[in-house]
């Protein structure tokens, strides 16, 4: 039995790998201290159908990728139960491991799964969780990241984002060659890139709906700067802003109804918002110099932006409705593209210092500082809407890469991206 | 322990299937300006790589100065130099260039059948947007320089590209010098 299910095993992985449509490498550039240790034991495989995908497996790189567990290296564990009567606690506690993950994955018959797991408390001697799912090869990294968000959920009070999207945009330049620019969508840990829009121009600033059902970007594809929202499940898109100048920098509103955007049609870059369903435009900002990359507070009474008012760029404040600006940053010479954080406390941003641009975050009610990240040239921060991580866009020999780190700046890694250079990630809402 | 809790979560499967990526399709954007952009963007990327080295006035003094239409694709006329340079974080015109620009807008003052566009660009320090706020900014200071010669307003198109199309791809202070710039790209109208 055992070999069996090593060699189901090595076939899922070998699978698993071959699945890798966008060819990856994660590498953990800064562990944390004081992650939870956890174990996740190799999920059983019973049927002859082998799947796949290896679902224990994702669920301890998510866990790792999140900085907030250390999930113990497959070789080392100290024994494999597959059912809650094999789990020997004193074993366990001995090693100094809190939590316990077992599971099941029955093939019933080709591209039909079952599912189970359960989450271990190891000192308390219980189970704290246990689900069964169904599943296709289709939604099985789905399911398996969600499984990641239960046990995230379980253990530390705070909901999941694994089971959720990323965008970002790739851009190919090869000589003698059009340049390549793609709109992607992917799972958070890179997998299943999907390109939404593919163009020889550039295409810029993804952003999400609040439902995940559309991106709003900029897209430069009639040689002039257009702004478009495109329904991700029909793939048909509207053009909501095509002005003389700058169409730039959409986000959509919290209630998802109005976009904040930038327009230079009064002859100088400014704040509009546009409500998507009357087409009414309204303008925010009025002042000669640049105002730009707006982002909402999560309760959609403020807009936050950089603008170059005070003479560099800088963040600053102000009612959605329009009225007076409140600068928010004040250390160094340039400080732009802000986001702010779900629960409406943390702000980040990309902090430029010399050559060096590195994101920062800084506590909306203390207005305490922290650099997070090492640049040289970090930008286009996201948090994830737990708040939890924040990804950005990084560089790797040369290439833009995608990266992410806490939000308390303890753990960092980096995602590589076989193809093209990645830029401008932003992290997608959970799942309604 | 005891309490062995097995939830069939059979619906979130389906809702999760409906979501699938399967359903996100492609879309193909800029099929019809393809052969179009892509000879401009070749044009540029040579002129800008050529051009950098002698940008300083040198080349102004040997150049002959003509704006007889043609004088436009004339590798020796002071008008072959159609890019304009900037410092970082920038939106001033040198010295040096705006006697290029004085140039050129004399030249369309002389030929309202010909018309140009601005192409503002910005170096990738900075964040996206902000760039292409800059690069507008730069591309609007050409435009001002040209118009005051007498040039149609109509006769002079401006667009900014930000960061998005480098003509040179090292992260260092050389290729950032050739970014940060202006092209001035012409079209018969």
């Amino acid at each position: 039995m055992k070999k069996i299910l090593i060699k189901l095993t090595l076939i899922s992985l070998c699978f698993t790998l071959l699945n890798a449509q966008a060819a990856l490498r994660v590498e953990i550039t800064k562990g944390a201290d004081g992650a939870i240790p956890v174990a996740v034991i190799p999920f059983e495989l019973i049927g002859q159908a082998a799947s796949l995908t290896n679902v224990s497996d994702i669920v301890t790189a998510d866990l790792q990728r999140s900085g907030k567990f250390a999930p113990i290296e497959k070789s080392k564990l100290i024994a494999s139960p597959k059912d809650l009567e094999e789990v020997n606690y004193k074993l366990w506690r001995v090693a100094g491991i809190d939590h316990l993950v077992i599971g099941k994955v029955n093939a019933i018959k080709p591209n039909q799964y079952e599912i189970s797991f359960r989450l271990i408390d190891v000192f308390k001697g219980v189970q704290v969780l246990g689900y069964q799912f169904s599943a296709n090869d289709h939604s099985l990294r789905s399911i398996s990241h969600h499984i990641s968000d239960l046990i995230y959920e379980n253990i530390t009070g705070q909901k999941g984002a694994f089971d959720t999207k990323i965008a970002y945009v790739t851009a190919e330049r090869k000589q003698g060659m059009q340049p390549s620019y793609k709109l992607q969508v992917a799972d958070t840990d890179g997998f299943n890139s999907q390109t939404v829009l593919n163009s020889t121009q550039p295409i810029m600033s993804p952003s999400w709906s609040p439902d995940g059902s559309k991106l709003a970007y900029v897209s430069f594809e009639k040689r002039k700067s257009e702004i478009y929202v495109q329904n991700l499940f029909s793939q048909k898109r509207e053009k909501v802003s095509t002005f003389k100048g700058i169409n730039g920098a959409p986000v959509w509103s919290p209630d998802g109804k109005k976009l904040a955007l930038t327009l230079s049609k009064g002859g100088n870059p400014d704040i509009y918002v546009l409500t998507l369903d009357t087409k009414k435009l309204k303008q925010i900002t009025k002042h000669w110099g640049i105002d730009t990359e707006p982002t909402w507070t999560p309760d959609g009474s403020e807009i936050v932006f950089t603008s170059s008012r005070g003479g560099k760029p800088q963040i600053y404040r102000m009612p959605a409705k329009g009225g007076a600006a409140k600068r928010l940053t004040f250390d160094g010479k340039y400080n732009a593209s802000p986001e702010v954080s779900s629960d409406g406390r943390t702000l980040v941003y990309v902090q430029g210092e010399g050559n060096t641009f590195r994101i920062s975050s800084m506590d909306l009610q203390t207005g305490f500082v922290q650099v997070l990240t090492d640049g040289p040239l970090d930008e286009s921060p996201s948090f994830a809407p737990n708040g939890g991580m924040i990804l950005y866009a990084s560089t790797d020999k040369f290439k833009g890469v995608l990266a992410a780190v806490s939000t308390d700046g303890r753990f960092k890694q980096k995602l590589v991206l076989s193809e093209g250079d990645v830029r401008e990630p932003t992290w997608g809402p959970f799942r309604k | 322990m005891k309490i062995t809790k097995l939830v069939s979560a059979l619906m979130l499967s389906g809702l999760l299937a409906a979501c699938s990526p399967d359903n996100v399709k492609d879309n193909q954007a800029g099929d019809e300006n393809q052969q179009d952009s892509n000879q401009t963007a070749d044009g540029a990327q040579t002129s800008g790589i050529d051009g950098g080295g002698n940008a300083g006035g040198t080349a102004l003094n040997d150049a002959t100065v003509s704006y007889d239409k043609a004088a436009i694709n004339d590798a020796n006329n002071v008008l072959a130099e159609k890019v304009v340079y900037f410092e970082y974080d920038s939106d001033q015109i040198s010295q040096d260039y705006q006697e290029l620009i004085a140039h050129h807008g004399k030249y369309l003052a002389a030929n309202s059948d010909m018309s140009v566009r601005l192409e503002g660009h910005a170096d990738e320090r900075g964040s996206r947007e902000y760039n292409v706020a800059l690069a507008n900014r730069r591309a609007l200071s050409v435009r001002r320089l040209i118009l005051f010669q007498g040039v149609n307003a109509d006769q002079v198109s401006v667009i900014s590209y930000g960061e998005e199309k480098p003509v040179a791809l090292a992260h260092d202070d050389e290729s950032w010098q050739l970014n940060r710039r202006v092209e001035l790209v012409y079209e018969a109208r």
